[in-house]
């Protein structure tokens, strides 16, 4: 009975931040942001939907134990492929919002834009960006 | 009691989120959009199988999860590799 409870109330809470997720990638202005809210809360969202069948599968060791390995591989994987997606986006080519603040990485690229390199001593702004 | 929660109300709101997700994929300006909108559904296709497997109390459906979640991150690995070399040609 506790573990049914508790099973639910797992599962409003990844329902929440699932249908948060899928709201911010439609509607965030920017493939960066989209990546933002995409990776952090649907990994949020779908740890706790797997937290609650945890919790109502608490009674076989085995499905339980295989629930918490798919959180930890999740945990593991999903800031790995955000940051290829991001680095590949950036390394196209896909526009900033016109709103952001900084473009740190602006001219750290070499001409060919093959090597980030840190060295590329550059001040100047991404002239995309707005002025603030 | 939770069987039919899962089933009548927690399952449709995951392929509601599907569905909005799929907003992205058809209407993406650029292709890292596109492979971000598939990931997001990937992600949410594990949500939806573990929240079958308890909606019919189906404890071997969790098994399927686990595939998924390993496939679903070498497929975003490979895109984001295409989108990275695609660039030289």
């Amino acid at each position: 009975m506790i573990a049914e409870i508790l099973s639910l109330l797992f599962l409003a809470a990844g329902t929440v931040f699932i249908l948060i997720s899928a709201v911010g990638v439609v509607r965030m202005p920017d493939i960066y942001l989209r990546m933002s809210a995409s990776t952090k809360s649907s990994t949020l969202g779908v740890g706790f939907i797997l937290l609650g069948a945890a919790a109502y599968f608490f009674h076989d060791l085995g499905v339980f134990s295989r629930a918490i390995a798919i959180i930890v591989f999740l945990l593991l994987t999903a800031p790995v492929s955000a940051h290829m997606i991001g680095r590949a986006a950036y390394h196209t080519g896909v526009p900033l919002w016109r709103k952001s603040r900084y473009d740190d990485l602006y001219g750290k690229f070499d001409p060919q834009g093959k090597h980030l390199d840190s060295s590329l001593e550059s001040t100047q702004r991404n002239p995309l960006l707005d002025e603030f | 009691m939770i069987n039919a929660a899962a089933m009548y109300f927690f399952l449709p709101m995951m392929v509601l989120a599907v569905v909005i997700s799929f907003i992205r994929l058809v209407r993406g300006p650029s292709l890292p959009d596109r492979v971000v909108a598939l990931d997001l559904m990937t992600t949410l296709g594990i949500a939806v199988i573990a929240v079958y497997a308890m909606a019919f109390n189906q404890p071997i459906f969790i098994d399927i999860a686990v595939v998924v979640a390993l496939i679903s991150f070498l497929g975003t690995i490979a895109f984001a590799y295409y989108v990275y070399r695609r660039v030289d040609q």
